[in-house]
């Protein structure tokens, strides 16, 4: 069995929910690696990769092309593999209806090839599915499994000529510029939510997240009050996120908030409600009025 | 143009689910069910389309048992024109729900399917990528602002570092991501009126689609709990157990 994992690369590296995809992947067998755009030597560098599929022409992680490229090489896999990133979730999806199979998204474990585990209702239940399809399309949950490195493989490149794409058009990108390490991968992350008041308020969080290099995550209620930028929003509505230490700030911990943090490994609440359900899923907890913690604690660190 | 907006009946988002004891699921029975948040964030986008000019018609359409009407009153209540139950009892998957759209947008000549991304209860966020794939249309997903003009709509998405903007030619799918719009309350005299609104029932038999399911159920089971932790009374407290307690700075 051989599959086949769609690697996407930013500014010159593979993106580390990629590379727990590819992590994942490796349990079906060989690994191939496919990358739109440029980046087919950093995806060539990981281990476990036995060949890259560089597709220099897709620049844009259009689905349409990706999607009909993908289901061109499809019947040499297995398992067709991405990470659940936006990217992912866009195309994976659209591989599985050209291949007419059920794509199995957010897979947080694998029990064998056949049967994977995800979380359903918000990550309030895991269901275990097993597939009678005989190419199984998946994306992984970054969170779950750990990554392989981003060096020490030698795979062979091989290039690849993109698809026209004529019904879709890419017509331009705007990305929040930010030096911190990106929600997913960071190691420490600070979320604020209502509790903040207002979108100048959220700079309060940014002394403490330098300290610890921190990424800076919001609840989704901040985000539609307008105090944070959606792709800050950690939730199952946002990004998920299981960092080492997750500080939640203001925030009471909606469900829908709670499934996009609670596997993270130590998690602190800093809330002036003591009731709040942050305090349920926190290991150290403040009752107190942020205000008055966060600037004693940027102090204390 | 004609509209065509998919939505489903699920369990409210304000409800806590239970596993059921047997581990074949999540308790239903008697629990509060609403349309899915995402699918009436599409339908006050097509609503909206319409009342701008750049729509004629807004169809809704869900795949479920006869229960499921109520979502598609509600819809109505919003501003949908008519709507179609197509009834089944059985719990269908996204591959087989989009074989159904497709007969549907087929027959109904659809000029653009907007849908929620995402359902509240599996969470599968596939659907509406399926049957775009299925109809050989493109697709804007997770869209947060959409505009139509000169038989194409233009649809900024959310991606993991920010916005896109994608252009696509028309028929389209676009997937309704949060901050596409909020929509409105429906009034006490547009449930009224959405009563009187026309609602037909097709037999899903009589579509002749697959709907057969290709990922069986193995066991639903509850995440493990977090034992929850202690209270401390200073930030500096916080810092001395975060480097000797739980070695995490």
């Amino acid at each position: 069995m051989t599959a086949l994992v769609l690697v996407e690369v930013e500014n010159g590296a593979v993106r580390q929910a990629s590379r727990s995809a590819v992590a994942a992947a490796s349990r079906f067998g060989a690994v191939d690696a496919i990358v739109f755009g440029d980046g087919a030597q950093a995806a060539a560098a990981l281990p476990g990769v036995t060949r890259v599929l560089s597709v220099p022409g897709l620049v844009n992680d259009l689905a349409e092309p990706a999607a009909d490229l993908l289901a061109a090489r499809a019947k040499d896999y297995s398992h067709i593999v991405a990470a659940a990133s936006a990217t992912g979730k866009n195309i994976l999806p659209r591989l599985a209806g050209l291949l007419d199979v059920q794509p199995i998204p957010d897979v947080v474990e694998i029990k064998d090839a056949d049967t994977f585990v995800r979380p359903i209702y918000a990550g309030n239940a895991l269901a275990t599915v097993r597939s009678a399809d005989s190419i199984k399309v998946l994306t992984i949950r970054g969170s779950n499994f750990d990554p392989v490195a981003a060096e020490g493989g030698s795979a062979a490149v091989e290039t690849v000529e993109a698809p026209a794409s004529e019904k879709s058009v890419f017509v331009k990108v705007e990305l929040s510029a930010s030096d911190r390490p990106e929600l997913e991968s960071a190691r420490v992350v600070i979320s604020g939510g209502k509790g903040l008041k207002d979108a100048a308020n959220f700079k309060l969080l940014e002394p403490i997240a330098d300290k610890l290099n921190a990424a800076i995550g919001a609840s989704r209620a901040a985000v539609d009050s307008g105090f944070a930028p959606n792709e800050m929003q950690v939730g199952q509505t946002g990004k998920i996120v299981a960092p080492e230490l997750y500080i939640a700030v203001g925030l009471s911990g909606a469900i829908q908030h709670l499934a996009g943090m609670k596997d993270s490994r130590v998690i602190v609440a800093i809330n002036t409600d003591p009731e709040a359900p942050i305090f349920k899923v926190a290991d150290y907890g403040i009752v107190g009025d942020l205000f008055e913690v966060l600037p004693t604690l940027e102090k204390a660190l | 143009m004609k509209v065509l907006v998919p939505v489903k009946r699920v369990v409210d988002y304000n409800v806590k689910v239970r596993v059921a004891a047997d581990g074949s699921g999540v308790e239903t029975q008697g629990v509060k069910m609403s349309m899915n948040p995402f699918d009436e964030i599409a339908v006050e986008e097509a609503v909206r389309l319409r009342e701008k000019g750049a729509a004629k018609e807004v169809v809704v359409v869900t795949v479920g048992a006869q229960a499921a009407q109520d979502v598609l009153r509600t819809a109505m209540a919003m501003g949908a024109d008519r709507a179609i139950l197509v009834r089944t009892d059985d719990t269908l998957e996204p591959r087989a729900v989009a074989n159904v759209l497709k007969a549907i947008a087929t027959r109904e000549e659809a000029g653009l399917i907007c849908m929620g991304k995402q359902a509240i209860d599996d969470d599968m966020n596939a659907t509406g990528q399926i049957l775009a794939a299925k109809l050989g249309w493109p697709q804007g997903t997770f869209a947060s602002a959409v505009t139509v003009a000169d038989g194409r709509i233009e649809v900024a998405r959310e991606i993991d570092g920010g916005t896109e903007v994608v252009s696509l030619t028309l028929p389209a799918v676009v997937t309704a991501d949060l901050r596409l719009n909020e929509p409105r309350y429906a009034s006490l005299p547009n449930i009224m009126k959405a009563r009187k609104k026309p609602l037909e029932t097709v037999e899903i038999d009589s579509l002749g689609v697959d709907t057969a399911s290709r990922l069986t159920v193995v066991s639903v089971a509850e995440p493990a709990e977090r034992k929850e932790g202690v209270k401390v009374n200073s930030a500096a407290e916080l810092v001395e157990k975060l480097k000797t307690e739980a070695k995490v700075i």
